[in-house]
């Protein structure tokens, strides 16, 4: 039995999909259209209550939240594909500092500008000008951030390519799709940083499936 | 040489405290004055480059993100305190769920509440009555989701305490400071997981600090 990945459509759940081929772990997908609401279909609320994807299901196991559902298969599969936390409980707790930042300060800038520019763009509603100039503001201010750190450091945790690096791969690559992907290159050691890590056989596979919902 | 854990005063750095006391780690707290500006001071920028709180220095080992030191210390003090991760890492990984709920749900609500509604004033912005009101409703709903789960299952992760409820302590206790503990007093299960947890000595040790 195969884990199952629900919305391979969106970005989250493209954590899940990178994270699973890097840790050699088999899994198929199951389609949710969340632009006709079967994300609030009761029977996908009795899998994730608040309405939202990724979740998966893993025989009886079930689990939400695209952070969670990577520390759950990183650790489970420590031994086999990409060692994704860390060799130490050290390096590990590196890692998680760095994918706390990317939920708290990188993420809700990106998804403020997704909502405004890609959505809107798709439901027909004006984007918020100025809700896009402060979030493109506060990324510019994380993405210096890291410039620095990654002057200093080849990938966020260390000298390896971990959770925290992986977890940045699906929105950030909606900064091309929005004609922004200026402030990934306009920084040195981020682009390097970028290049990198998006030209990972795990991140080509997933990016170059065909997701048509977001076209 | 014990754990030094910086900016105690403030919500974020209690859910470390509250891991610590839980882990019996010994740890000593150095003040941080973000009123004066302490925080960005560049000394403070090497620790912790986003100027905020907490951060930890344990020995050579620094970690920000208190989500992360706690993470950090549960793991490797496992055998000592209240296990705060569940036995397998099939429990594990429920913790893991109700902590990314905590972190992406409750939290940025409850942090908008305070810092409208406890904090503007001292900051010197005027509260935003539309972010306070949008804010109860986002926070209403994500705790009509808990009242489920809660009258399932005596914690969020299941029948044990751990991080999930823990880091949930902190800006829970504003809601009293803020009048606006009928949010979880409204719900009878929630009301429940409320008064457990707040009752835990390590929270009330917190306070006393």
């Amino acid at each position: 039995m195969v884990v199952k990945v629900y919305g391979p459509d969106f970005a989250s759940p493209k954590r899940v999909l990178v994270c699973l081929i890097e840790k050699e772990v088999e899994f198929e997908t199951v389609p949710i259209d969340i632009l006709k609401g079967q994300n609030k279909d009761p029977e996908f609320l009795k899998l994730q209550p608040f309405g939202v994807v990724p979740v998966i299901q893993d025989g009886d196991y079930t689990l939400f939240e695209s952070r969670a559902i990577m520390r759950y298969y990183a650790e489970k599969y420590k031994s086999q594909g990409t060692d994704l936390l860390g060799k130490t409980i050290e390096e590990r707790g590196v890692v998680e500092q760095w994918l706390e930042v990317e939920a708290q300060s990188y993420h809700p800038a990106i998804d403020n500008l997704v909502i405004e520019i890609l959505l809107g763009r798709k439901r027909g509603i004006t984007p918020d000008a100025k809700v896009i100039e402060e979030s493109e503001k506060k990324l510019a201010k994380v993405l210096d951030i890291y410039e620095e750190r990654l002057s200093k450091s080849k990938y966020l945790a260390g000298d390896f390519f971990s959770l925290a690096d992986l977890s940045h791969l699906p929105f950030t690559k909606y900064l091309a799709d929005m004609g922004k992907m200026y402030l990934i290159e306009e920084r040195k050691h981020v682009k390097a940083w970028w290049d990198d890590i998006s030209n990972r056989p795990s991140w080509k596979k997933v990016s170059s499936s065909r997701w048509p919902l977001l076209e | 040489m014990v754990v030094k854990v910086y900016g105690s005063a403030f919500a974020c750095a209690k859910r470390v405290l509250i891991c610590l006391v839980e882990k019996e780690i010994e740890f000593e707290t150095v003040p941080v004055d973000i009123i004066k500006g302490e925080h960005k001071d560049p000394e403070y920028l090497k620790l912790q480059p986003f100027g905020v709180v907490p951060v930890i220095q344990d020995g050579d080992y620094t970690l920000f993100e208190s989500r992360a030191i706690i993470r950090y210390y549960a793991e490797k003090y496992k055998s000592q305190g209240t296990d705060l991760l569940g036995k397998t890492i099939e429990e594990r990984g429920v913790v893991e769920q109700w902590l990314e709920v905590e972190a992406q749900n409750y939290h940025p609500p409850i942090y908008n509440l305070a810092l409208h509604v406890l904090f503007s004033d001292k900051m010197g912005f005027p509260a935003d009555a539309k972010v306070i009101e949008e804010s109860e409703k986002n926070l209403g709903k994500v705790l009509d989701i808990y009242e489920e789960r809660l009258s399932k299952s005596k914690y969020l992760a299941g029948d044990f305490f751990s991080l999930a409820d823990l880091s949930h302590i902190p800006f829970a206790n504003y809601l009293g400071v803020m009048g606006k503990m009928y949010l979880i007093e409204e719900r009878k299960h929630v009301s429940a997981w409320w008064d457990d947890i707040s009752s835990r000595p390590s929270w009330k040790k917190v306070l006393e600090l």
